[in-house]
């Protein structure tokens, strides 16, 4: 892939980020425009901006891989994506707007009347945004390996150092132009390549793609393995091998590799002739545990289980509860809410989103399909969330090729900057409103870089851990936490503030724990594995009856403003607002 | 502040403390609007009501999306158990493009009845 030109198309998307948050700057003049844009975005940009911050790497890069490597079951991930905007839209849109919350934790506290539910649930914020913010700084730096050849951590440090820019200059009404601008640039970007990919397809008698068979290469091809990995050969299999294979060493040799597993080191380059089944990549780091799956430690998200019917049935529910019920509590989307001028707004806002995301997501699929024909080798390499950046040159070819590569690499780009900007914004929020001292712009903009300097850091030290898992992780704890505290926080009248923390405490940890002690390797084989792995099914429920069991049982802390904050939850604007005679403004507020 | 006259003949039973907002501001209170405002039973019992009507949209909605949406799995999963091979076009038309629009339409569905409620409740509270 011709580097200069995906370079240019990099940097091309950064300047312009730049320069449209400089311009919000220059409009940014109030407070209330910094952390909220004066609240008066309108339903077509903030849907723009929302979609825009929504949809991440995981959904630009990720889901193209993933459909790639595991076939069609994995499109559960953008229909998961897109339902969780539903659930969102009819249990909590509009209250989350009426309660005038800028925060997950502003909603804890003016709900409960509890600064310690609001210290909780500020330390679920900051987890769940630093979880989400990791894997776009790995994926910001594998993009720019894969393009560009530098190290991995140069990606990851352009993308920290622009949002912090971006976000400690202009606030949220320049980060508003910003990620509205981002969508289009994203939908764009995939959109034009896909009609070049289809029509050269079409003009190649349309190949089918096969999930239910090993890929099988096309053409010859010779593939370089970067890390040392365990391969399944399902019939003999001759090569041309330069490097190790199972402990000898070759130099362009012929080996006819025997069907069973065989352990391929790094930096060997295998050539495979046209017709020969692709070898399955076995679990990374020679762990021959068949239920570790062919899970990647660079892949964005877990493939479900793989074998027994009941697993992967348990595993798509698992995958449905967390997506589904997941999205309401994600950080950067409650924020956004906030945006809007009122409830009513808030709806018809969420629903352009839908519209819009789901608009996106009808494109990644086609990539993954096209993925499996023309570059089968990226099951291997394991890189297949390159599927989507060398899928042009492959197909297409010529300069025609490296602009779409190019095009699409900008997309990226676009991707891993519009998501990350929103999770800065809204965790230096937290931070700067709960974790440093004093309110205030110049604060927050020290809240920035503690933002992103943690989980920069972590990306950095980090690199050969799995954490890019954490996009599904985050999902699950959102869901098991912030889920049951939003619903029976604005639809249920005796939610008390112990109950809201045990129920935190309970969902969010048990979920946070079983994911983080699977991918240490401590679940044992088989059905504790999968519920392990997949811990949404009953950690959603366990968070639920745990915030209900305690609030019954301490029935004398329900707060005493209950009635009035539910009033205002629910009423339409025109009907509030009109406090009692001799009240001050803002009380039981 | 400024000391206002209101022309209106009877007093109004409000503090004044500033200029009004908006002069278009219908004179006085409908009943049931200062039941709320000012937290009678009887107002919470307007929210009470408010409140339930909104609920149960959003539970049809939510059933809808288990029903149209939640039960693909089970469906994907049928002809393999019964032995008929996979259902891998059907899921490929089903995930890839069919569940956004009936998500969509779910979800434009629940907005209209969300707003309905709401005017039904305003006209309601307004005395309309």
């Amino acid at each position: 892939m011709n580097q200069t030109y995906a370079v240019a198309a990099v940097t091309a998307v950064v300047l312009a980020t730049v320069l449209i948050g400089a311009l919000g700057l220059r409009i940014s003049r109030t407070t209330s425009d910094f952390y909220v844009a004066s609240r008066t975005v309108g339903p077509g940009l903030n849907a723009a901006a929302i979609s825009g911050e929504y949809l991440s790497a995981a959904s630009f890069l990720g889901i193209a891989g993933l459909v790639l490597l595991q076939g069609p079951d994995m499109l559960w991930y953008p229909v998961g994506y897109t339902a969780g905007y539903l659930v969102l839209l009819v249990l909590v849109a509009a209250p989350l707007r009426r309660s005038g919350a800028y925060t997950l934790s502003d909603f804890a506290e003016a709900r409960l009347e509890s600064p310690q539910a609001r210290r909780l649930a500020s330390l679920f914020v900051v987890g769940v945004g630093w979880l989400y913010l990791l894997p776009q700084l790995q994926g910001a730096g594998l993009t720019l390996e894969i393009l560009t050849g530098a190290p991995g951590w140069v990606g990851g440090l352009v993308v920290a150092v622009v949002v912090t820019g971006a976000v400690a200059a202009g606030g949220m009404r320049s980060i508003t132009f910003v990620q509205a601008f981002q969508y289009w640039l994203k939908l764009t970007a995939l959109l034009v390549p896909v009609l070049f990919l289809v029509t050269a397809w079409w003009g190649d008698d349309a190949p089918r793609a096969r999930f239910d068979a090993p890929a099988v290469f096309r053409e010859h091809t010779a593939v370089t393995i970067d890390d040392t990995v365990r391969v399944d050969v399902d019939a003999p299999l001759t090569v041309t091998v330069s490097g190790r294979v199972d402990s000898t060493a070759y130099d362009g040799d012929r080996v006819t590799l025997t069907e069973g597993g065989h352990l391929v080191e790094a930096g060997t380059t295998l050539g495979f002739p046209a017709g020969a089944h692709v070898p399955e990549r076995a679990a990374t780091g020679g762990d021959p545990s068949p239920a570790a799956g062919r899970g990647d430690p660079r892949s964005w998200s877990q493939p479900l289980a793989d074998g027994r019917d009941g697993h992967r049935l348990y595993a798509t529910y698992g995958l449905i509860l967390a997506t589904f019920l997941g999205t309401m509590g994600l950080p950067h989307v409650a924020v956004r809410f906030y945006t809007s001028p009122d409830g009513r707004t808030a709806r018809r806002t969420t629903l352009v989103v839908l519209g819009l995301v789901g608009a996106f997501y009808l494109l990644p699929p086609v990539y993954g399909a096209l993925g499996r024909i023309y570059a089968p080798e990226l099951t291997l390499t394991g890189a297949a969330d390159a599927a989507v950046l060398v899928l042009p040159d492959r197909v297409v070819g010529g300069t025609a090729g490296e602009l779409l590569g190019a095009l699409l690499a900008g997309g990226a780009f676009a991707a891993f900057l519009s998501t990350a900007s929103g999770l800065t914004m809204s965790v230096a929020g937290v931070l700067s409103q709960d974790v440093l001292p004093s309110r205030g712009v110049r604060h927050f903009r020290l809240a920035t870089v503690l933002a992103v300097a943690v989980p920069l850091a972590v990306s950095l030290v980090a690199t050969n851990v799995p954490v890019a898992d954490a996009v599904g992780l985050a999902f699950a704890v959102s869901a098991s936490s912030f889920c049951p505290l939003l619903v029976l926080g604005i639809w249920w009248r005796r939610l008390t503030p112990p109950g809201a923390m045990a129920g935190l405490v309970a969902g969010g940890g048990a979920a946070l724990t079983a994911v983080m002690a699977t991918r240490a390797g401590l679940a044992p084989e088989g059905w504790p594995h999968t519920l392990m792995a997949w811990p949404a099914v009953w950690s959603v429920p366990l968070g639920f009856l745990t915030m209900v069991a305690v609030s019954l049982a301490t029935p004398r802390r329900v707060p005493a403003g209950t009635p009035a904050i539910l009033a205002r939850l629910h009423l339409p604007e025109g009907l509030v607002g009109r406090p009692r005679p001799g009240q001050p403004e803002g009380a039981g507020r | 502040m400024p000391a206002e006259h209101t022309p209106a003949r009877r007093p109004r039973r409000e503090t004044v403390t500033g200029v009004p907002r908006s002069a278009r501001r219908p004179p006085g209170h409908a009943p049931a609007r200062s039941e709320i405002s000012e937290q009678t039973t009887l107002g919470h019992t307007y929210v009470r009501s408010l409140m339930r009507s909104q609920l149960r949209a959003a539970l049809y909605a939510l059933a809808g999306l288990a029903l149209l949406v939640g039960s693909l799995p089970l469906l994907f999963a049928l002809p393999t158990a019964l032995g008929h091979g996979t259902a891998r076009p059907f899921v490929w038309a089903a995930l890839g493009v069919g569940a956004y629009p009936v998500i969509w339409l779910i979800a434009r569905w629940y907005v209209r009845r969300a707003e309905r409620n709401e005017s039904d409740f305003t006209g309601l509270v307004e005395g309309r």
